[in-house]
């Protein structure tokens, strides 16, 4: 039953379409603080909170650590939960990130994501949801502001199926502040599309009282540790049937990652977030000259795709892997996941865009141009002086 | 128990038939005159224990199965309806 006739499209930010999602979500609780380049997915939520067009209590706190802290207890409680955050802010909630996927808390998380100090930098990069890739939290990264405004539903169905938080990622300012069309959906759609909110375990059960957040010591721990495990193994299945629920009411495929031009490849990107969308300008132009050239966005980074991803680059005979993040004394986190899923050794390794730096179609096209001609190990550099 | 038969999240269900009567920690004892009571609700909401709710005539009435006896109702009723004593 496609609805797309019924769609509207708007022009939005990508911090107002993840503003206009909540809308449609009306999440019981948002705790959040601001921070740039976040504060325009709250004060553009905050504004229809106050104008009557969603009753969520949004609680000010005083600090991310306590927006986390109060995103957990209202989960906790069974209100489904939502907040947003950015950069050291995520640093902050870092404390209680664990906390929240060890507690098996749907709860989701809007990051516009942005380079850690020092020095200090509010522009784009993704350092922060980088460093804390290991916490337990399912991580969906937003090419721009459609997918952003579509992968706040789907996160949020998937996060409340598998009891995993989720982030849902935009790249700070260049799809957060950026004006872009995209097309939304009816609010009963969405409604019908979430659906109502029924946690089998919540706090504000009287007639079954549960005790949530205990020790797990030497005896037991271990064995939540390996059902957080299994949780998270089990996302990439449960999206499979979301993703086909999600094409019927928008008209959207969406997969783990998105293979564009791959076929027939000989050359090929993989990137994840907005350079995705200059590497598709990118691809096309070599493409038109006849060059055998592709990309693989990623879109799912937690659980990481291993399987499908090796799948997916089979063929593709020279690999690029981009990372906007350094993984100091280690090599670049998405670099290092395409390795191990790859079995090869002989990918190049491509730091670009810290800080915000821009990356242009020119600058990835000389990627898929001089790829494999680099000595083998070594990292290279897009726009470094 | 093997990781797969324990409850996620590690949330632990309480069967309240088999909870602990932690009124017997109790030193003093809280005493409701229900006479004096106007039911007026306010000690519910301060007793930390929650342990006071309405009986059958809307007057107070403490559970003393879990009550502590911290005497916070009896400072708090505004018609000093409720008096403290030795358990």
């Amino acid at each position: 039953m496609a609805m797309t006739d019924k769609n509207k499209n708007l022009a939005l930010t990508g911090g107002a379409a993840a503003a206009e999602a909540l809308r449609q979500i009306n999440p019981d609780v948002m705790p959040v603080y601001p921070i740039t380049p976040q504060t325009p997915i709250i004060e553009t939520f905050a504004k229809k909170v106050a104008d009557g067009e969603a009753n969520t209590e949004i609680i000010e706190v005083e600090s991310e650590h306590s927006a986390m802290s109060a995103a957990v207890g209202a989960a906790a409680a069974g209100a489904r939960s939502v907040t947003a955050s950015s950069s050291q802010g995520i640093m902050l909630m870092s404390e209680i990130l664990p906390i929240a996927s060890g507690m098996r808390l749907p709860i989701i998380m809007l990051v516009s994501a942005r380079a850690l100090s020092a020095p200090i930098n509010i522009h784009g990069d993704h350092q922060d949801v980088m460093a804390v890739r290991d916490l337990g939290w399912i991580q969906i990264f937003s090419e721009n502001a459609q997918e952003v405004y579509d992968n706040t539903f789907l996160a949020l169905r998937l996060a409340e199926k598998v009891k995993l938080p989720a982030m849902v990622i935009m790249d700070g300012f260049t799809t957060s502040h950026s004006v872009e069309n995209l097309e939304v959906l009816e609010d009963l759609v969405v409604k019908k599309f979430i659906g109502e909110y029924n946690p089998k375990n919540h706090l504000l059960d009287f007639e079954n009282p549960k005790t949530f957040g205990p020790v797990g010591l030497p005896d037991s721990y271990f064995e939540f540790k390996r059902q957080q495990m299994e949780a998270m193994n089990g996302v990439i299945g449960e999206l499979k049937e979301i993703f086909e629920e999600f094409r019927d009411i928008s008209g959207r495929p969406y997969d783990v990652f998105e293979s564009y031009c791959l076929e027939g490849a000989e050359k090929a990107i993989v990137v994840a977030g907005s350079t995705a969308g200059t590497a598709k300008v990118a691809v096309d132009e070599l493409r038109d000259i006849g060059e055998k050239v592709g990309l693989l966005k990623i879109k799912l980074f937690r659980p990481f795709p291993y399987r499908r991803i090796a799948e997916a680059l089979k063929n593709v005979e020279k690999i690029a892997v981009l990372d906007r993040t350094v993984s100091l004394g280690s090599v670049a986190p998405l670099y290092g996941e395409v390795v191990n899923a790859t079995g090869r050794k002989d990918l190049q390794s491509f730091v670009y865009g810290l800080g915000g730096r821009e990356v242009l179609t020119s600058d990835l096209k000389n990627v898929l141009g001089n790829l494999g001609n680099q000595r083998d190990g070594e990292v290279l550099f897009i726009g470094l002086k | 128990m093997k990781w797969k038969d324990i409850e996620e999240g590690a949330i632990i269900a309480h069967d309240i038939k088999k909870s602990p009567r932690t009124g017997d920690w109790r030193y003093m004892k809280p005493k409701v005159d229900k006479k004096a009571c106007i039911g007026c609700g306010l000690c519910f909401g301060h007793c930390p224990e929650a342990a006071i709710d309405y009986d059958t005539e809307r007057k107070a009435d403490i559970d003393y199965g879990v009550c502590k006896g911290c005497g916070v109702c009896a400072t708090i009723c505004p018609q000093k309806a409720i008096k403290m004593g030795k358990n």
